[in-house]
């Protein structure tokens, strides 16, 4: 049981090191947006199944928080120090994330996809009304000296970050507790877990780790209007990336993200006017094949071999 | 706490769900180190009942003293920390959690928090004296219906309780194995538990309950010394399919 985990982390944190030297090894400026492209869905996803996995409520509500936090860059992005500007933008997230954790993480799960959905659209209809109606102007302009390079590895920082906080809470009380819990709620409330915490809990760190891509990322779009910052499929682009490498593993949604972002990436370049057809397409096989997730097939698979042989 | 009250005290206690009374003015108590057997038909509202104290369902009206001290509407985390643990009807054990990750999980979250290395030593202690000791890194889900049983009894008894509720913790068993869940249960209560048991098995009534108290259709038609109760015609008839005055 524990080997597999360790290999796995050590080829996990190799992969990391490996992808951060890219930009010193070549100069090549498509490959670095592919890495930034790449970086930025393998971390939402697996900031997305830090709350879903165990949990299994499926989060519509991604871009909400990724969308913030490009505002939040844009909005105070040129008066305060970067560090300053993030900080402002994960504590936005955070308390959204509390406030619709508290209202929301007591509903059963169906209803919970329907409100986050609905959430995503109300924050983008509320920013499209603020800027019809009080500052006049629809969009913003980001103009920050802040090179590719620089968002790639701080990128790559926060993903880090991200994963050295699961494997953490992984190994804590706070694990064990989501586990009962994913399991059966009702053992977790008698046991003394106190379920809505815990969900609460997981749901303001995941959306944090989504707000803050979502700051990281804004120089690199230099112009921004709520409908490109709060563009739903981007919410439907993270859930199928985790479902597909398995929501219920560390490491599974960087296996779902990496070949769904190229294949997007080559589908909006090669099909741009069908591109939602062949995303729907593409999420029906993923969920109608895999519906575990590709590492629980793997892991599947890998016993079926072993019993087999032995 | 208040060492003088019984370890539960319920007044009037009432459930419904739509127009069916499921549980209609219950009373009961449980003294310290008493185990009261729940007795009734299919449908007399015991587990509506053992839910409505241990917090998985608020009840419309009534009062539930535990300790001394009224917890009736508390959620049921908050209960399983003050101390009243349970078991399930139908056996209810995470399956993907080996045998000692579920004493564990008893042990983390009751009212000391026990973690790590001390957890272990003290899950282990658990399992053998349900006597699953050789079954630590075994997932749950690989577990016999009754080892799962012992399993559930392990991890209840982890969150050190006062109170222990169990929900026909011994029905399924053999002959063999009712005796020994009967001297199990037996030996939980001289440790200084008080339990109160849902309970079909005549046998374990007779040899474990001081007193019991008998529902039919949401009511009380019955309590007292164990042998009275169930020589009552009242109990007799609800079992029997009589005419039960109601």
């Amino acid at each position: 049981m524990k080997l597999p985990q360790k290999k796995s982390l050590l080829l996990v944190w190799g992969m990391l090191a490996a992808a951060a030297l890219l930009p010193v090894l070549s100069s090549n400026d498509y490959y670095l947006g592919l890495g930034i492209n790449l970086s930025q869905y393998v971390l939402m996803a697996t900031a997305w199944a830090v709350f879903s996995g165990p949990t299994r409520y499926v989060s519509l509500a991604s871009v909400a928080f990724y969308g913030i936090g490009a505002y939040a860059v844009a909005v105070v992005g040129d008066a305060l120090p970067l560090p300053v500007v993030f900080l402002i933008a994960v504590a936005a997230g955070s308390l959204l994330a509390l406030l619709v954790g508290l209202a929301t993480l007591r509903l059963s799960g169906t209803y919970f996809v329907i409100f986050t959905f609905g959430l995503a659209e109300l924050v983008r209809q509320l920013f499209t009304w603020y800027e019809v109606n009080i500052t006049k102007t629809v969009g913003r302009y980001i103009f920050l000296e802040v090179t590719p390079r620089q968002i790639y590895w701080e990128l790559l920082a926060l993903l880090a970050l991200l994963f050295a906080l699961s494997w953490w809470i992984q190994r804590s009380r706070l694990g064990l507790a989501l586990r009962v819990i994913g399991e059966d709620e009702m053992v977790a409330r008698h046991i003394g877990i106190d379920v809505t915490r815990s969900k609460l809990v997981l749901f303001v760190v995941s959306s944090a780790f989504i707000t803050l891509t979502g700051a990281i990322m804004a120089p690199r779009w230099t112009y921004i209007d709520p409908a490109i910052s709060f563009n739903a499929v981007i919410s439907f682009q993270v859930v199928i990336m985790a479902l597909l490498g398995g929501a219920g593993s560390l490491f599974g949604p960087v296996a779902g993200a990496i070949p769904l972002s190229l294949l997007f990436e080559f589908l909006s370049a090669r099909f741009p006017n069908h591109f939602s057809i062949l995303l729907g397409a593409a999420f029906m096989v993923i969920v109608y094949f895999v519906p575990n997730g590709v590492a629980a097939a793997l892991s599947a698979w890998w016993r079926r071999r072993g019993k087999a042989a032995a | 706490m208040n060492s003088s009250a019984p370890m539960l005290r319920v007044r009037g206690l009432s459930r419904s769900f739509g127009g069916l009374r499921a549980v209609d003015r219950l009373d009961l108590e449980v003294g310290r180190g008493e185990i009261v057997g729940l007795l009734g038909p299919n449908g007399s509202g015991k587990t509506t009942a053992m839910n409505l104290i241990s917090g998985a369902l608020v009840p419309d009206a009534g009062v539930v003293e535990f300790d001394g001290e009224p917890v009736q509407g508390l959620p049921a985390f908050k209960l399983a920390r003050k101390g009243i643990a349970r078991s399930f009807q139908l056996v209810r054990v995470p399956c993907e959690l080996s045998c000692l990750e579920n004493v564990i999980s008893g042990l983390a979250f009751g009212p000391r928090g026990i973690w790590g290395e001390a957890a272990r030593t003290r899950a282990r202690g658990h399992l053998a004296r349900v006597g699953l000791a050789d079954k630590a890194d075994v997932p749950a889900g690989e577990l016999t219906y009754i080892d799962q049983k012992r399993l559930e009894l392990a991890r209840a008894l982890a969150l050190q309780p006062k109170l222990l509720l169990l929900d026909e913790w011994l029905a399924g068993l053999n002959p063999t194995e009712l005796q020994e869940g009967i001297a199990l249960v037996r030996e939980i209560r001289d440790s200084g538990l008080s339990i109160l048991m849902v309970e079909h098995v005549m046998d374990a009534i007779r040899a474990l309950c001081t007193r019991c108290v008998v529902m039919s259709a949401g009511w009380v038609i019955a309590q007292g010394q164990t042998a009275e109760v169930l020589a009552h015609p009242d109990v007799l008839a609800a079992y029997l399919g009589g005419a039960a005055h109601a």
